[in-house]
Order: C-alpha cells, then sequence, then structure tokens
C-alpha cells in the first residue's frame, strides 16, 4: 500500500533555495546600465509644497535626472483604488504618484533622482531643497472625522472618505431594546507595520522598439499589477510584464499597486534605461501600507441566561492620506459581514466609516477585517460573561451554531459552507484541561498569583471568493483563477498558476494536489508562478485564496487530463473506457492486471500522437479558470493560558492552544507553520505590536528598535490540534488557512489577561499590552 | 542604510591612530553603534579609523586586577574566566549585548565611547568601580567610569582620544550581578541594575549599586548601597533599598514612548531586589 501524497507533511521543496541564498528575489537582478531611484520623501505629515530647487541635486556626480510632479505632468495617471464599495457614498481622492502642491503623510513622495549609483542617488536626494508650509495634521480617525479636523483632501468633506452601513438599523435597535443586557466598550485596533522580511523593490526596463515594459517588482498578484500599471502608464495591458520573482513574504503589504512601481516605470520609458528602485527598512515603515487602524464603539445585547441577541458597532477605521488599491473593502466587506462568527446571533449592525488621515496608507494586513471583526466580537462574548456572572466557555457553548454540512445562512448575510463549532470547541477545551485550570487559578489567586484564560471560537471567510460577490461588492477584478497543468514528452510536469504565492509553501502544496490526481511523483512536479508573460490570469495570492481556489483549478484540470489518459490508455490497450482501472499512476484494463499503462506512458503517446483515438486532439496538457460559487470558512477554537505578574506588569504566555478546521490537510507541515505564524503576528498585536505617532503625525516607531516584532522566545511550544470538515462546494474539500492563526489568537491572548487581571479590577487596556501599560493599569484600579 | 561617502583607514597601533585622529574621523572598532547611525545618515564622519585589529588594545589579562583590552568583544569578555572570577556581573553584562552576532563584533571600547544610556555594561563598570584607560595626543590618563559617563551619549572623552583599556578590581571575593529588565523590542535595557556585595558573614559590609537604562547614564547609588549596608539584606532592607534607589534615580530618569519614566523608576526598584538575589543565588 502506498502512503497517499495528500496529507503528506513532506518537506517544503522552496526551502532549499531560501535557506541556501540561492534565492533571487527582485533586488537580486542585475541590468547593466541601469539607474537608481532615490525619492525625496515629505518630512511633514500635512504640508503645502511651496518651492523645490533640484538645481543642486541635478549638478551632483553621477545624477541623470531629477524628477517631480510637474515634470510628470499626465505621463502618469493617479492610482487608482480598485474596491468601490457600493451604496457608501466613496469617494476616491486623487493619489498621484507624486505630490502635486500637497504633502498628506510623512514619505508621501515629493521629487525622485535617477543616479548611476543608489549611494549617490541619495545623497542627491538629500540635496533636494524643498519648501514646505506645514499645515496641522491629524491620526487618530475619529477625531479625523470630528469637527474642526483639518481637511486632508479638498473634495473628500469632513475626511470621510466613505460611510458603509448595510444592516437594519432599526432591528438592530429593537433587538438591543429587548435585551436584558446590553455591554459596551471601545476597542482600538491599533495600527501595525506588516512588515515582510523582503522590503519592497521595483525595476523596470522599457523596449523603445517593441514599446514593451518588463516590470520586476515584489507583487502578490502581477496579474493586477500589470492592469494598474497599463492604466496609470497608458501602455497597452500586452506591451506590460510584471515579474514576481522571489518575493520575501507579504502578508498584504504587496498587493497594492504603489507610487514607486509607477515611478520606475515611467522613468525607464521616460530615460530609455532601466530604473531599480528598492526601500530600506525605514522607507518600508513609513511608506508600505500599515494594517488596521479602527476606533470601535461596541455593544452586545444578551438575555440573563446566557443569549447573545445582537452585535452592533460604529468603526472608524483610518485609512491613511490616500486610498490604497483595496483599503476601502477591509473595514467593510471583509469585516462587517463577520459579525456573526460561529455564532447564533440573529441581529448585527455595523457602520463602517472610512476616514482619510495623515498616516501612511492602510491597506489589507494578514486577515484584513476579519481580525478586528473577530476581536471585537470574542471581547464582548467574555464582556458578557463578566455581566451576568457566566463562565466565558459555558456561555460560547450555549450560542455556538450547531454542526452543518451544506450551508448555513447566517444574519450577517453570508452562507457558510460547513462547520462543527462544538466539536473543536469542546476538543481544544479538552487539551487545555479548561475545568482543571479554573481550579488551578483559584488556588494561584490566593497566593497572590494571577493566571488567565482566553478562549476564541472563530469562523472566517476565506479563498476569496465568488467573482459575481466581488462585482456585486465593487471589487474591481475577478475572483477567480486559472491554471495549466503541462505535461512533458518525458512525463515531467509544469503547473503554471496565475496566483503568486511569497512564503506559504504553495509549490509544495499546490504539486501533492497534481500527484494526488495523477500519480506523478511530487518531485517531478514544479509550480510556476508570478511572470505575466508565462503564466495563466489570476487574481493573486491573498485572503487565504491559493490553495483553495488555485488548488481547485489545478485539480479540476488534473481531472481533465486524467479523461484524457483514461481514454488514451483504453485505446492504447484496446479496451472499452469503462473497463480502464486507476491505481497510483497507471491505468489497467480491469481484470488484466498484468496489461498497463503508466501516466508517464500516455503522456509520451499523447505528444507522439502516433496511435490516438478518433477525435482525440494531441498534446498532454489542460488548462482550467475556477470561480469558487462560495467562500470556504475554516474555524476553530484557540485558548491561551497567561500568568500576569503584577509586580512588573509584565505577561508570560505559558501555553497556547490551537484547534483549527481547514478540511482535510494537504501538509500537515504546511497547516502547522501557517499557524504558528499566525499565531505569532497575532499574538504580537495583542503584547507588543503597535505603531505609535505624535500629535504631528511623525511616526515615533520608525525602526524595529522601538516597533515591537515578537521574538521566538516570547512563545510557549503550540499545542495544536484540528478537525477535520470538508467544504462541501470544493473539489478536494479545503479550506484556507493562511490567516486563521491571525485571526484567532489576538482576542484569545487578550482575554486571557484581562482574565488575569479581573481580580484586581481591571477591565480594559488598550492593545499592546506592554507591561507598562498594564503595570499601570494595576496601580489605578488599586488607587 | 545608504551612508555618505567617507574615507576608511585601518590603523596599526594606537600611535598611528591617533595620529590619524589629528586630521578628523572616528574611531571605528566593532562598528555595532557607529555604522547603524552612519547608515542612516544619523552620523556622516569624513574619515573611518579603524582601530579594531590594533595590538595593543586586544585581550583580557588578571593580574591582581582585571585588565579588558578595549577592543575585547562584549563575546570574549563574557567567555573569559577570568572576567566571570574577578567580576561576574560584567560577563554576565556583556553576555546579555544584544544578540550572539552583536556580541561577536561589538567591543567593550566602543561600547563606552558610545554611551547609549540602555548599554547593560557601563552599568556594571559603574558599580564596580572600574577604571578608563584612556590614551591621547598628549598622553595617557585614567578616569572613573562612574566619572567618564557624563549624559546621554557623552563622555568624558575628548576629541582625539582613544580608550585603550579598562581597568577592575578584583571582586572575587564579592558577591556581585547584574539583572536587565530587557525591552521587548529592541533587547536594551528598560532598566539594568548592578550590584557587588562585600558580605561579612550574615552581614553585608559593602554594597555597591549601579543603575542603567532607566537614567541617561548609569547611575551609582548611594541611597540605596546605605539601604543595604551593615543588614542581613533581609526583606525589611530590601525594601528600603528599593525605595532609596528610586529617589537615587530621581533627577536622572529617561523612558520612551513605550516605557515612560515613572514605570522604569518603579521597576528599579523591583530589580534591584531580583539583582540582590541574583547575586546571593
Amino acid at each position: 500500500m502506498t502512503t497517499r501524497i495528500f496529507g503528506s507533511g513532506i518537506k517544503r521543496r522552496e526551502d532549499p533555495r531560501l535557506i541556501t541564498g540561492e534565492a533571487r528575489y527582485t533586488d537580486d537582478i542585475k541590468l547593466p546600465g541601469v539607474l537608481h531611484m532615490a525619492v525625496v520623501r515629505s518630512p511633514y505629515a500635512h504640508a503645502n509644497i511651496l518651492s523645490i530647487d533640484s538645481s543642486a541635486a541635478e549638478a551632483m556626480e553621477g545624477v541623470v535626472a531629477v524628477y517631480t510632479s510637474e515634470d510628470i505632468g499626465d505621463g502618469l495617471a493617479g492610482l487608482p483604488t480598485a474596491w468601490l464599495i457600493p451604496d457608501s457614498d466613496l469617494k476616491t481622492p486623487e493619489h498621484p504618484a507624486l505630490a502635486k502642491g500637497k504633502v498628506r503623510y510623512v514619505g508621501d513622495g515629493v521629487a525622485i533622482v535617477l543616479a548611476d549609483d543608489r549611494y549617490r542617488a541619495q545623497d542627491a536626494a538629500d540635496a533636494v531643497v524643498v519648501e514646505y508650509e506645514e499645515l496641522p495634521a491629524v491620526i487618530d480617525p475619529e477625531e479625523a472625522a470630528g469637527e474642526g479636523a483639518p481637511l486632508i483632501h479638498d473634495d473628500v468633506e469632513g475626511n470621510i472618505a466613505f460611510t458603509w452601513a448595510p444592516f437594519d438599523e432599526e432591528a438592530s435597535n429593537a433587538a438591543f431594546e429587548a435585551a436584558d443586557v446590553v455591554v459596551s466598550e471601545r476597542i482600538l485596533q491599533q495600527r501595525l507595520l506588516p512588515t515582510a522580511m523582503e522590503p519592497r523593490s521595483a525595476m523596470a526596463q522599457y523596449n523603445a522598439a517593441t514599446e514593451e515594459l518588463t516590470l520586476w517588482c515584489t507583487s502578490q498578484n502581477p496579474h493586477i499589477h500589470r492592469f494598474i500599471i497599463s492604466a496609470v502608464t497608458g501602455l497597452n495591458e500586452n506591451k506590460v510584464r510584471v515579474i514576481a520573482p522571489e518575493v520575501g513574504g507579504g502578508f498584504g503589504s504587496k498587493i497594492p499597486c504603489y507610487p514607486d512601481e509607477a515611478l520606475v516605470s515611467w522613468a525607464a520609458i521616460k530615460l530609455g534605461v532601466p530604473v531599480k528602485w528598492t526601500e530600506t527598512r525605514s522607507e518600508n515603515y513609513l511608506i508600505t501600507i500599515h494594517g488596521r487602524d479602527h476606533v470601535q464603539h461596541v455593544e452586545m445585547a444578551a438575555s440573563n441566561d446566557g443569549k447573545i441577541l445582537g452585535v452592533r458597532a460604529t468603526v472608524y477605521a483610518g485609512m491613511g492620506g490616500y486610498l490604497s488599491t483595496a483599503a476601502p473593502g477591509i473595514p467593510t466587506i471583509l469585516h462587517g459581514l463577520l459579525y456573526v462568527g460561529p455564532y447564533t446571533i440573529d441581529s448585527v449592525y455595523c457602520k463602517s466609516i472610512g476616514v482619510m488621515t495623515n498616516g501612511t496608507p492602510t491597506d489589507a494586513y494578514r486577515g484584513a477585517g476579519r481580525p478586528e471583526a473577530t476581536f471585537l466580537l470574542e471581547r464582548m462574548v467574555d464582556n458578557v460573561a463578566r455581566e451576568i456572572g457566566m463562565d466565558p466557555a459555558e456561555l460560547r457553548r450555549r450560542n455556538l451554531i450547531p454542526a452543518f454540512e451544506d450551508g448555513h445562512d447566517v444574519a450577517a448575510g453570508l452562507t457558510y459552507d460547513s462547520g462543527d463549532y462544538p466539536a473543536a470547541f469542546e476538543k481544544a477545551l479538552d487539551m487545555a484541561g479548561y475545568g482543571d485550570f479554573r481550579r488551578q487559578q483559584k488556588s494561584a489567586e490566593a497566593e497572590g498569583r494571577y493566571l488567565g484564560i482566553g478562549v476564541t471560537a472563530y469562523t472566517e471567510m476565506c479563498g476569496l471568493g465568488p467573482s459575481q460577490v466581488a462585482g456585486a461588492v465593487g471589487f474591481q477584478g475577478g475572483l477567480w483563477e486559472s491554471a495549466t497543468v503541462r505535461v512533458t514528452p518525458t512525463g515531467k510536469v509544469q503547473a503554471l498558476i496565475g496566483a503568486s504565492p511569497h512564503g506559504q509553501g504553495s509549490e509544495t502544496t499546490l504539486a501533492q494536489i497534481i500527484a494526488d490526481e495523477l500519480g506523478f511523483p511530487v518531485d517531478d512536479i514544479e509550480v510556476i508562478h508570478g511572470d505575466t508573460t508565462e503564466t495563466p490570469m489570476g487574481w493573486g495570492t491573498y485572503g487565504s485564496r491559493t490553495t483553495p481556489v488555485t488548488g481547485a483549478a489545478l485539480a479540476q484540470a488534473s481531472r481533465k487530463l486524467k479523461d484524457k489518459a483514461r481514454a488514451l490508455a483504453a485505446h492504447l490497450m484496446e479496451a472499452n473506457v469503462d473497463d480502464i482501472e486507476y491505481a497510483d499512476g497507471s491505468f489497467s484494463v480491469k481484470g488484466s492486471p498484468d496489461q498497463a499503462q503508466s501516466i508517464q506512458d500516455v503522456a509520451l503517446m499523447a505528444h507522439l500522437a502516433w496511435n490516438m483515438p478518433e477525435g482525440m486532439d494531441p498534446g498532454f496538457e489542460e488548462s482550467q479558470f475556477y470561480d469558487p460559487p462560495n467562500f470556504v470558512y475554516p474555524f476553530g477554537t484557540h485558548i491561551a493560558i497567561v500568568e500576569v505578574h503584577a509586580e512588573t506588569g509584565e505577561i508570560d504566555l505559558q501555553r497556547y492552544i490551537a484547534v483549527d478546521d481547514c478540511g482535510p490537510q494537504i501538509n500537515p507541515e504546511i497547516v502547522a507553520g501557517q499557524i504558528h505564524g499566525g499565531v505569532v503576528q497575532g499574538v504580537a498585536q495583542a503584547l507588543c505590536e503597535g505603531v505609535v505617532y505624535d500629535d504631528n503625525g511623525q511616526l515615533l516607531t520608525g525602526s524595529m528598535m522601538d516597533y515591537c516584532m515578537p521574538k521566538a522566545d516570547m512563545f510557549p511550544n503550540f499545542e495544536l490540534g484540528e478537525t477535520v470538515t470538508p467544504s462541501p462546494h470544493h473539489p478536494v474539500g479545503v479550506k484556507g488557512v493562511g490567516e486563521t492563526g491571525t485571526i484567532a489568537s489576538t482576542p484569545t491572548v487578550y482575554n486571557a489577561v484581562l482574565d488575569a487581571l479581573a481580580p484586581l479590577g481591571v477591565n480594559q487596556i488598550d492593545m499592546p499590552l506592554t507591561s507598562a501599560k498594564v503595570w499601570s493599569a494595576i496601580q489605578d484600579a488599586r488607587s | 542604510m545608504w551612508p555618505n561617502k567617507f574615507d576608511y583607514l585601518r590603523a596599526g597601533s594606537v600611535a598611528e591612530a591617533l595620529a590619524s585622529a589629528a586630521d578628523g574621523g572616528k574611531f571605528l572598532a566593532g562598528g555595532h553603534s557607529l555604522l547603524p547611525a552612519m547608515k542612516l545618515r544619523l552620523d556622516s564622519p569624513e574619515q573611518l579609523i579603524d582601530i579594531g585589529r590594533i595590538p595593543e588594545l586586544q585581550g583580557i589579562s588578571a593580574n591582581g586586577a582585571l585588565t579588558i583590552g578595549a577592543a575585547a568583544t562584549h563575546a570574549e569578555i563574557a567567555a573569559s574566566s577570568d572576567v566571570q572570577t574577578m567580576c561576574a556581573a560584567l560577563a554576565s553584562a556583556c553576555g546579555q549585548v544584544g544578540d550572539q552576532a552583536v556580541r561577536n563584533f561589538g567591543t567593550i571600547g566602543g561600547n563606552i565611547a558610545h554611551a547609549d544610556p540602555a548599554s547593560d555594561p557601563p552599568t556594571v563598570l559603574v558599580a564596580c568601580g572600574a577604571t578608563v584607560n584612556i590614551q591621547g595626543a598628549d598622553g595617557a590618563r585614567s578616569v572613573a567610569a562612574q566619572d567618564f559617563f557624563i549624559d546621554l551619549f557623552e563622555t568624558a572623552l575628548e576629541d582625539g582620544e582613544l580608550i585603550t583599556s579598562l581597568s577592575l578590581p578584583n571582586c572575587s571575593d564579592c558577591q556581585c550581578a547584574y539583572v536587565k529588565f530587557p525591552h521587548p523590542a529592541s533587547r536594551y535595557a528598560i532598566v539594568g541594575v548592578a550590584v557587588c556585595l562585600k558580605m561579612d558573614g550574615g552581614s553585608c559590609a559593602q554594597a555597591d549599586v549601579a543603575v542603567g537604562g532607566a537614567t541617561m547614564k548609569a547611575v551609582k547609588c548611594a541611597g540605596a548601597e546605605a539601604a543595604l549596608t551593615g543588614t542581613t539584606l533581609d526583606d525589611a532592607a530590601l525594601s528600603a533599598a528599593a525605595e532609596a534607589v528610586k529617589a537615587d534615580i530621581a533627577d536622572d530618569l529617561i523612558g520612551d514612548i513605550a516605557y515612560p519614566e515613572a514605570y522604569r523608576q518603579q521597576m528599579a526598584g523591583v530589580f534591584l531586589k531580583r539583582a540582590v538575589a541574583a547575586a546571593q543565588g
């Protein structure tokens, strides 16, 4: 009996090149004659540009040109916002590649310098003299939406870019009025820095004779980048080739099309030589999108016996100085539709107000809208539990949606695909020893030690998603994927995909799907991605969608090939197709197992085409477009156990239990890796990460000296468990798992800490829960 | 990331380094403080004089007292059995600087010349009564560590002077320790406390205490020392010392966006107790 490759935790085939430094990133690509671009960036968060004097810079050795927005003129269109949420009175202020007359956040580009050397480019950038008239700045989104806030864009009245409130407010009010208990909290979802290991980089080369532009860039979605670069440069899309070579992580920050990518393209066209730009880490923190940034006013209604009746929130979502590519969709579609979570809540209301501020633009960051929803929901469940005096785990148990296999409609308007929330929940509680812990907690408290436990039950929507839904919610693209499975005459496989993985291990996972469907050894399968000329169209890697959507396309393309192989094998063995049996990559005739054709034999014969059945085309290659009929909804329960040291405010994360259900696991090691990384990022939001600006909009957390990235020694060994509930609508039943850890872990750890602090009378602390804040909260509660 | 243009010169001797410094420029040893500042263009020396390989600045010797060459790396000091014996707190502090790669490159001389208030070794040097040996164009001089550190990133070094070595008294009959509350982001000290205790039977005959991280420079804490001296280091003495240390550092406190002065001041008391416990451990 052979071991099935689907479900096997084989090593990631990406890792040897990554670990040995042989991977080739954008900045590793060297072109002769390349010019280096440095960007003169605004030191002010909000200012009028009075004058720009580049004469000294232009005279410096090695400097080829200095350009401002005036020089670009109409050579570059403004960067588009590509998620136009409907019924929200959305304003899309112009986002020029270089500021026109006004800067709107620290780091906003004012001029570019092109020089023959990166150092000289920087020297010259420092020599560009810009005279500014500083204007009052505003960072807090709620404040920016208030009276008297400085106006950031003349055409965005009151700084309000959109107001999205699709639910029935009257019905929500009625539910709240009828409730025994209403709890409320003002929750700050602090700004976060995505901090991909590889900073962003872009290099463009233009061939004037063929009018072709090649752009190498750090992209999660090269086909979307091609689309946008074509739109902003005016080049025909077929003349633009975007290549995302090795990309060192993104977490959403490499979805948007940024000014820098447009600028290298424009300069390469203008000057006729290649132009490269690679950001520094300081630039990365200033100008690459930030995540989260919500001020949420949340309420939950419940009955005294623990029935959750409704949740409602008004959310001020900071957009920053401009609307980034997908920004409007994040605090709306990907947020408010998740307000029911895994619970039987009949009433939801969300009013999400997108507010322009003088911060760096925000956009999708791992989880994108769903962590912010899950946090508020889980926080409020704990608040209700405390209010009515019920154990928070018991309150969750009473409100979980019972198991369902094929569709469940919820009040937020979604139809969940499948779920068995109680099974994952009880498994996690068992793993944690919940009842025992509560007893230990009591005895510890008697000794003056403060232990706490946090439990999060979650589900989330990912595998984005049906294109019809994308259209209905204003996403300016489809959300299908396409893939080609191409088998060479010698029986080796090239799988070409439109998605663009950048560290997830998808080259391994997707190869396992193909190997499982067709019987090729997994090592004979190569997954090719990232080049718009080599690969078929796709919408990219984000929203935990590559395995669910691209994986489905590959499974279906493989099945087409298998049908062809079966028919050809039957023909070659002079048997009836219905008599062909398939096992482990071999086709045989029922009853004569000694007569067989391997998949490799069949591939060769299909290529040779010496003896094809009537009507069968030669070759061994199939393509598939796959538009998912629904999102997929992974789910699970996470539990954290912490001890808070009252003397210092330090938090010791002692145990972390995660039970996740992403359907059948193609590669359990990769699933575990995704959960580990996601949990670390989510816990970091709870405990240590957070952007801080001063009142003038200066970024104070501008380096890792102040912005606290999580460290390995902050974490215990994670205790993972799983349940397996296939998605009913997916060819191989799988759901996404790239974001679940981030979505579930922030409230889990936050609630654990607040549970520990409950005996001390502390009810709320803004994230991140630094020791200084925890200690101060304890002092305040005592005094 | 992209420093300004600079010249680079590797000096073969202290004399050559000093002569070169007459033309301006900065000394480069491990580069773990200077180069990051240059990459951010916060510092733009026209010339770097690399002193990292000068033979006279190398090595650690124990001859009644400890002498540590200015170019000794944190890793060398942390691993030195002489330092572990004669000033365990310094070995411990150097072992907590940065990460292993930083410790392999960063030098003690560069560290104290930079005088980062959140750095670990200065706190121990002040507590343990170290002397900084300095060479200049006009000759050599020695300065007590306590007088060497003047303010944030400010020392008694004059332009063109070079630290050649550190001298430390033999503290092998003391109980000494350095305990640090690391900043979660940078792992620099939110507060670091060094104690050096001379015990006479069960009683503390002499206590030397210094606090860094929470302060503009490493501060010798006379109040805490007095509160410990002559006691059996019982709970009452520790509590009194914890209170006293907060007063000792009250005029020198610093904070940052995440860990304000008041918090660091309180934590100095907590970590003083921990340092005494570690020293006795």
